[in-house]
């Protein structure tokens, strides 16, 4: 059995309060619990602060090219399946230089664990805006603000027919742990969101979840075959209404527990997972957190290795000797 | 006219096959010399296709053609100009007469000369042959068509199927003004077909309908030729091109090495039949990757290395600029990966389906930072087997990133290939990391040659973090240290440096050339047939082929300056010549260079050197 120890390494040099250290802390825990030994695990990360995390784990890993970590993290994981390969990213590294990697990993659902510590901002560079800070963002880079709309990752993931979305506040040991070895058990491409807070450059911008005081009001926690409620004594739920979702107070306006939605992280049909993800952001819904969507699928990993099996038990030659006697050879004597 | 039949023996002899892109000219050019090299004759093709995959029919820029040259004794390239032109409509013979020889035997299919043909082809008269100013004579005009669609009338085929069989007559008629035994074609397009064993017969009919037609008419006295096998070195052979010689080679490599072998890809010509060929072999564990972008298979290429694989990324032109980035991650980390680089007509798509040696500066300098990287580059089709195999050895030895040069020209053409023996073959003993060194072992250790160890992830207690930033030389942790990064980048340098290549071989009149003529990778055997022309003609002349661009020989310098005159030939506005006037002190060569996007031309080669020799 392993403990949190056993997958430390180093001391982390990012900022004091950063949302990283909350986050690097529970990814050892939780790889204690699930208990894969560290020199089957590969971390590769891009570029960005976030991107240091590999150089404080006690694995195999590599701190990469900006954006490139899922591109690089593919070629690790179908080479060798049985490395455990979590793929760590920030917003800028995964969804702007590293968005083409990140959909096409998910559509082509290898077994990475993906994580996206998104806080908005870029930081290494010292303040720009993101793809993910929202519009009308003032930064160095846009001191009038952005005229752009922002990503939102579980709709980019989605859109790549990616079957896990999950997300945590960094500062929400458990409910991190628990998604990560939900991210885990997942076979198959993972993409798991943490709201993470920059303290120098886009500091707050969780605000609203970031301590357990703010979850209570403004987050709810999905579980998978649980009443969506929440509320300080879970007095509030989600009901299905029209197209969209609503927000009802139990017992009032005649809605009772009864009416209230089920999650269903397993259900194919991503619409209403969907609709959970991009709940909150000032629109009167709860920022969902937990494991969101959770569906079974064939990986990439896993299906190459069946293929070669196949092909192997299907074809005569399987060494270089015999490949070279199936073509047309003639004798020169 | 049949009594005037005329035997011709001859050493050697180019045919182009040439019609639309459709009009299966490869293939017949394929079996024309699968049955030449049967009989000894020494072989090399080169298919020059069109960028569109089907321009319209009959229209001048639909035009594919296939050359092949074969030749009693060793035959370097596939020829300058043809001695026979197969064109399988009007277009074909206007555009691809100017690959004929004045005295060419040009054979036409008269039904694709029409009306609407020849204007297509742009024609202005119905003369066409007297407007292309050719002889007549030269001219075996038949009705092909008319005679591929009598020999299959009773066959049942449907018309689409029975004019596919055009090739075939044309075929045939080529056997028959060579001599050649139709029986290995036959056997070709049974094994071929062996699932349509119809469409099999019905090509063969076709065949030796093309066959009898030149022999019943003899073809208004054309001349009948044969070539004799001299050289004869004993074996099994098999005609291969460039790329799929390419891609045994990185089969041939991973076996030896005892890894497995990861292909990341995108396509692009003319790369992609690497990728092709590699993803037919999953019964030999390859694993290929197409992936989402050219970044995506370098960098995926990086991610295969790091988990153990002999790990490979192929492309061309634009793509080799995409790949820099994962090439350097390479670089600092200190993994083995393999960047196949089949050169094309550049800058940006340029000419996507022709040959250039235009990347050669790119590769050897165009990174970000002091990036030291091994550079080969291939001779032939056939040496693109070795070139991939000693490749991928010195990537996985030295534990560095290696480039291999081939290009369009000799990825596409084919050469006869004696079947290599994997046994005989070097070793290849990549540097894992010594069990003595646990405990105290960190990434940057270095064997004694100064390569880094290589740990692949589950070995236990080896577990470590490589990355794209500076590192310290004895722990491995991140460091700006002004010292370190001096010290780190001497020590990626000297590791390159160190690689040992065997010196630069001097063909021809090594001791007492006028004239040393200098080239790299593909262009040996325009190079060589060149040297062999003026040798011929009394000329003292040596050639010196390039096969390793860095590090380069260690002879180099002493062989550019033991002759009175140098000239360096590349198809690129000097880009060796550049480097090798920066490596060696007061080095300045004539220069030949040419863009074409076409091979060389041995008669331009020679002109120019004549010149030079006189001077």
């Amino acid at each position: 059995m392993y403990t949190a120890q056993d997958y430390k390494k180093g001391q982390p040099r990012w900022c004091p309060g950063c949302g990283d250290h909350f986050f690097l802390a529970s990814l050892h825990k939780a790889l204690a619990e699930i208990g894969v030994a560290p020199k089957d695990i590969a971390v590769i990360s891009g570029i960005g602060c976030s991107s240091r995390l590999p150089h404080y784990m006690a694995t195999y890993g590599m701190n990469t090219i900006h954006g490139r970590a899922a591109a690089i993290a593919t070629g690790a994981k179908v080479t060798n399946p049985k490395l455990d390969v979590w793929q760590v990213s920030g917003d800028g590294d995964g969804l702007a230089i590293g968005g083409n990697h990140f959909i096409h990993a998910n559509r082509r659902n290898i077994d990475l664990n993906m994580i996206l510590l998104n806080n908005r901002i870029y930081g290494l560079t010292k303040g720009q805006y993101s793809p993910t800070s929202p519009r009308g963002f003032v930064s160095k880079s846009s001191p009038y603000g952005t005229v752009e709309d922002p990503f939102r990752p579980a709709e980019l993931c989605f859109g790549a027919r990616g079957h896990f979305f999950a997300r945590a506040v960094a500062t929400d040991a458990p409910g991190t742990i628990e998604v990560l070895k939900a991210a885990h058990d997942h076979k198959g491409a993972s993409v798991t969101e943490i709201l993470q807070n920059c303290v120098i450059f886009n500091n707050g911008t969780h605000d609203s979840v970031y301590d357990k005081e703010g979850r209570k009001k403004n987050a709810i926690y999905v579980r998978h075959g649980e009443k969506l409620v929440f509320g300080e004594n879970n007095e509030f739920g989600l009901v299905q209404q029209g197209f969209g979702l609503k927000v009802v107070e139990i017992g009032k306006d005649g809605y009772t527990l009864d009416d209230i939605l089920v999650h269903d992280a397993h259900c194919e049909d991503n619409t209403l997972q969907l609709k959970l993800a991009l709940m909150g952001d000032g629109d009167g819904f709860p920022i969902a957190l937990g494991v969101i969507r959770d569906v079974a699928a064939p990986t990439y990993d896993e299906a190459v290795e069946a293929q070669i099996n196949e092909v192997k038990a299907a074809k005569k030659y399987h060494n270089f000797a015999e490949l070279l006697e199936t073509n047309d050879i003639w004798e020169v004597k | 006219m049949a009594e005037q039949l005329d035997i011709q023996e001859l050493e050697q002899v180019v045919v182009r096959f040439s019609g639309d892109s459709g009009d299966g000219m490869q293939l017949a050019g394929n079996i024309f010399s699968t049955v030449s090299a049967t009989v000894g004759n020494s072989i090399s093709t080169f298919p020059d296709y069109p960028a569109d995959i089907r321009a319209p029919q009959g229209s001048l820029t639909g035009v594919s053609g296939f050359q092949v040259h074969i030749g009693a004794g060793k035959v370097y390239t596939p020829g300058d100009l043809c001695d026979v032109l197969v064109a399988m409509n009007a277009a074909a013979f206007k555009t691809q007469l100017r690959y004929a020889k004045p005295n060419a035997t040009i054979i036409i299919d008269t039904d694709s000369f029409g009306k609407k043909d020849l204007e297509k082809a742009e024609f202005k008269t119905d003369d066409y042959i007297a407007e292309m100013g050719v002889d007549p004579d030269r001219v075996i005009a038949c009705p092909l068509t008319t005679m591929v669609k009598d020999a299959l009338a009773d066959t049942g085929m449907d018309m689409k199927a029975i004019l596919k069989c055009r090739n075939m007559f044309a075929l045939g008629l080529v056997c028959w003004l060579f001599s050649r035994d139709l029986d290995v074609a036959f056997n070709f397009l049974r094994e071929k077909f062996a699932k349509k064993p119809a469409i099999a017969e019905a090509n063969i009919k076709v065949i030796q309908a093309g066959y009898d037609y030149g022999h019943n008419t003899h073809s208004s006295a054309m001349n009948v030729y044969r070539i004799e096998s001299k050289v004869k070195e004993p074996g099994r052979y098999m005609d291969i091109t460039g790329n799929k010689a390419t891609a045994y080679g990185f089969i041939a490599a991973a076996e030896k090495a005892g890894l497995q072998l990861y292909l990341g890809s995108y396509p692009i010509t003319p790369a992609t039949d690497v990728l092709h060929e590699l993803s037919k072999h999953k019964s030999l564990g390859v694993k290929t990757v197409q992936c989402e972008d050219e970044i995506s298979g370098a960098a995926s290429a990086v991610g295969a290395s790091f988990a153990g694989a002999l790990a490979v990324t192929s492309t061309s032109g634009p793509g080799i600029c995409l790949k820099s980035e994962a090439m350097n991650l390479a670089v600092i980390m200190e993994l083995p990966i393999v960047v196949l680089d089949v050169q094309r007509g550049g800058p940006a798509t340029g000419l996507p389906t022709k040959s250039e040696q235009t990347d050669l500066l790119q590769v050897l300098f165009g990174r970000n930072g002091e990036s030291p990287m091994p550079v080969m580059a291939a001779l032939s089709p056939t040496d693109c087997f070795a070139a991939a195999y000693e490749a991928s050895k010195m990537a996985l030895e030295h534990m560095t990133p290696v480039v291999l040069l081939t290009d369009a020209f000799i990825a596409n053409g084919s050469g006869a290939f004696k079947l290599p023996d994997l046994n005989k073959m070097p070793a290849i003993n990549p540097p894992y990391v010594p069990e003595e060194l646990r405990g105290t072992w960190t990434p940057y250790m270095r064997a004694e040659n100064g390569t880094r160890y290589w740990a692949v992830p589950g070995r236990e207690g080896f577990e470590h973090i490589l990355g794209g930033l500076e590192k310290d030389n004895k722990t491995g942790a991140i460091s700006t240290n002004p010292e370190n990064h001096d010290l780190m980048t001497r020590l990626r340098a000297e590791k390159v440096a160190k690689i040992a290549v065997p010196d630069l071989e001097v063909e021809g009149d090594a001791d007492d050339a006028d004239l040393l003529i200098v080239g790299f990778g593909s262009t040996y055997g325009h190079l060589h047939a060149a040297m062999d022309e003026l040798r011929a003609s009394g000329h003292k002349v040596a050639l010196a082929q390039f096969r390793y661009l860095n590090p380069l020989p260690a002879n180099t310098a002493e062989v550019l300056k033991r002759y009175p005159k140098v000239v360096v030939a590349e198809q690129n506005m000097g880009q060796l010549a550049a480097y090798l006037r920066m490596k060696v002190d007061n080095f300045v060569p004539a220069q030949f260079n040419q863009v074409k996007g076409q091979p060389f031309v041995v008669s331009e080669l020679t002109a120019y050197f004549t010149q030079l020799l006189q001077k």
